[in-house]
């Protein structure tokens, strides 16, 4: 069972759109390959928007605890503030009060408090869904808005989506990546048989283009790059080309500046149901051909020589 | 006064508003929207910080910024395991006849220091990413932080580029904020006086605001929205602005050449002189409506 | 010799759970006895590091060797500090068959390098 990630290191770049259009392949396209899909951007879950799924089942979150000081027991000595790392206890006077958005859920004034007037609670900071959408089955989440301890909430839907796959022999996973190099991406990345790194043909593109491939060269994921509204500025798709090259990282795909892309969003689904014979979807099923060949080979090989021949002829 | 630029969703135009916004009160530097002269901007974007190659500031100090790690003293702990106890990340384990640290795991709280009923344990910074501070054009002053790559944790880095790059008194502070919604965002945004929330008139967009505004609900802060692409998608935003009272600030519509400009590194004010007055006017705006909350 | 196994229920003739962090239970089973307790792990709610909090557990339990679906880089670093004999339960249907496996040798075994990242970092 294969995973495929897709990721960008700068946010709005298109990985989201690329992601429910290449599930629409797998699940509709000439290369059918059952997929289970998951949504790691957990902050901002977005994919479930074109993807018109069903909720079959909801979990409650705790990403951890968090402090609570009980005002009877305490006797306003202060300590909690002064061992506070992280600004989370608020005095006005003599009550005291822990910040639930500040308190990193430690517990240092849980232990030190001279009076034990404070109890650690967990806290339900968001909930994951198990849900059948148009192009198979969805694991996605919703951290609330302000939640914490997002890389344990993309641990658990991909570890769901793991078991569901299993479950039903499906051969890969697609997971939708969150922007950024920090925790939430570790946790979506780490262990996947392929990152596909969507990228843009900008100067704040091309700056985050080199931190996200540090990144999953450190964790030692194989990664592939798609230049996406690669018409929109020549001159910096030649460097991001460049670039890429230079570090010996293959970019699979450029798909151009499309604005049925959009307009396909604002209708619920991805491009490539939209309308398949736009540029960006042409482009898109040309990679989503590279990964059926490169990530799941064998015998899926004979239809995309098949689709080449065709082509040729 | 303290304006925090956000969006929830990446990509929509955080930097392009929050440094042209920094160039606007540079320009008006002294005026009522910037008596103190040029505005502090901190790119709290430490995983993908974007805005220095706007600004190219030039740096003036460069230093790394850690979280402080236990170390203990294998002469004088006896194992009895309380630092394991009370450590809520799992950053300490008592394996085998030892204590083992996992200084990845650890959020720097200090809890097993202070519990360490034999005092054996010392604090050392383990650096995690760096911060730079420095000038930028029209005597803008930039700060930004930088996360190691391969480091999960961004909040120690955003916690202490704020606590570490300060403003000068009465000087207006810009924060570029993350993309999403959960604590990076909120470390960023946290004690600032408003919420400028830069959206996209697309149902991504619009998702993604909504959680953004309950951030700002949360945060209990006065926020105003900057509409940037207008006209790509449908008014779908432009309603949900209407329904919760949120002012629309400013639209920017989509043109290729704003995006192309964007693209090779040039900030909007720059090569769009004829959006001055309308940063001014969003200033202004800003001003009165952080005024009327006080 | 004491042998702990993550399972999905407390019982021995459970299916191994496939996580070792998060498992939902340990099974501890002597085995010249073949006597064998259930308990539900610690580490399952843990904010982060479940692996090493289930690491503990096991050398807690004096256990000499430990069965899992998989362990990840940080329980295997733990693991290997407390000195546990680390075994992939394969295609085992239940504790019990899994032990019976290990007894028969044929339990793949994981060696001192470093695990990759097939976990990720919680």
């Amino acid at each position: 069972m294969k995973q495929l990630v897709i990721l960008s290191g700068k946010g709005g770049t298109g990985k989201t759109s690329l992601t429910a259009a290449l599930a629409h392949l797998a699940h509709d396209g000439p290369c059918g390959v059952p997929l289970a899909l998951v949504d790691a951007d957990v902050d901002a879950a977005i994919l479930d928007l074109v993807l018109a799924p069903t909720r079959l089942e909801e979990h409650d979150f705790v990403g951890g605890d968090t402090a609570r000081i009980d005002s009877d027991g305490c006797d306003a000595c202060g300590l909690c503030l002064e061992v506070c790392r992280f600004e989370a206890i608020r005095q006005t006077g003599r009550h005291f009060e822990v910040d639930p958005m500040a308190c990193e859920g430690c517990g240092a004034c849980f232990h030190q408090c001279p009076a034990q007037a404070i109890r650690m609670q967990p806290r339900v900071v968001g909930r994951w869904f198990r849900s059948e959408s148009r192009y198979g089955p969805l694991i996605h989440a919703a951290l609330f808005p302000a939640g914490e301890n997002s890389g344990k909430l993309v641990t658990l839907v991909r570890q769901q989506a793991r078991c569901l796959a299993l479950d039903r022999e499906c051969p890969g996973i697609l997971i939708d990546g969150p922007p950024g190099i920090g925790c939430p991406v570790i946790s979506a990345a780490t262990g996947a048989d392929l990152a596909l790194v969507v990228t843009e043909p900008t100067a704040a593109g091309m700056h985050d283009l080199e931190r996200i491939l540090g990144t999953t060269q450190h964790f030692a994921i194989p990664t592939w790059v798609v230049l996406n509204k690669a018409d929109l500025v020549p001159e910096v798709s030649a460097q991001v080309m460049d670039t890429c090259q230079r570090k010996g990282i293959e970019i699979v795909g450029r798909i151009p500046f499309d604005e049925a892309v959009t307009q396909a969003m604002v209708r619920g689904e991805p491009v490539t149901a939209f309308d398949r014979r736009a540029p960006s979807s042409l482009a898109i099923l040309q990679i989503w051909q590279r990964i059926v060949a490169g990530l799941f080979g064998g015998s899926i090989d004979t239809r995309v020589e098949r689709l080449d021949r065709r082509e040729r002829a | 006064m303290r304006i925090a630029v956000a969006s929830g969703k990446g990509g929509t135009g955080k930097t392009t508003v929050a440094t042209s916004l920094a160039l606007c009160l540079a320009a008006n530097g002294g005026s009522a929207l910037s008596p103190a002269g040029p505005p502090l901007l901190l790119d709290c974007d430490v995983e993908a910080p974007n805005a220095h190659l706007f600004l190219r500031p030039s740096w003036e100090a460069v230093w790394p910024v850690g979280i402080p790690v236990p170390q203990i003293d294998p002469a004088g702990c006896t194992a009895c395991g309380r630092c394991a106890e009370v450590c809520a990340f799992n950053a300490l384990a008592i394996l085998g006849s030892g204590v083992q640290v996992f200084p990845e795991l650890c959020h720097g709280c200090g809890s097993c220091t202070l519990a360490c009923p034999e005092g054996v344990i010392t604090e050392v910074v383990r650096p995690i990413g760096v911060l730079r501070r420095g000038t930028a054009q029209q005597g803008i002053d930039f700060g930004h932080g930088e996360l190691s790559i391969g480091e999960p944790m961004a909040v120690p880095v955003i916690r202490e580029l704020k606590r570490q790059v300060n403003a000068r008194p009465g000087q207006v502070v810009i924060l570029d904020a993350p993309p999403g919604t959960s604590c990076p965002v909120v470390e960023a945004v946290r004690g600032s006086d408003f919420l400028l929330l830069v959206t996209e008139p697309t149902p991504f967009g619009l998702h993604d605001l909504r959680l953004a505004v309950e951030v700002g609900h949360a945060l209990g802060l006065p926020m105003g929205a900057v509409i940037n692409r207008d006209g790509i998608g449908d008014d779908s935003v432009t309603r949900f602005c209407e329904n919760k009272g949120i002012p629309v600030l400013m639209r920017i519509p989509f043109e290729r050449a704003i995006a192309r400009d964007s693209a090779l590194g040039r900030t909007l004010l720059e090569t769009h002189p004829e959006y001055a007055p309308r940063f001014r006017e969003l200033a202004g705006d800003i001003l009165r409506q952080v005024e009327g909350a006080r | 010799m004491r042998i702990m196994i993550t399972t999905t229920k407390p019982e021995f003739d459970s299916p191994v759970d496939p996580n070792f962090g998060r498992g939902a239970y340990f099974v501890v089973v002597e085995t010249n006895s073949m006597e064998w307790q259930a308990y539900p792990n610690p580490a399952v709610g843990a904010p982060g590091g479940a692996g090493i909090q289930a690491a503990q557990f096991v050398s807690e339990h004096k256990a000499e060797r430990v069965i899992s679906g998989d362990f990840g880089p940080k329980a295997h670093q733990a693991l290997m500090a407390a000195g546990v004999g680390m075994y992939l339960a394969g295609a085992s249907a239940s504790a019990r068959q899994a032990v019976a496996h290990l007894e028969a040798g044929e339990l793949e075994r994981l060696g001192g390098s470093p695990r990759q990242g097939s976990k990720s970092g919680n």
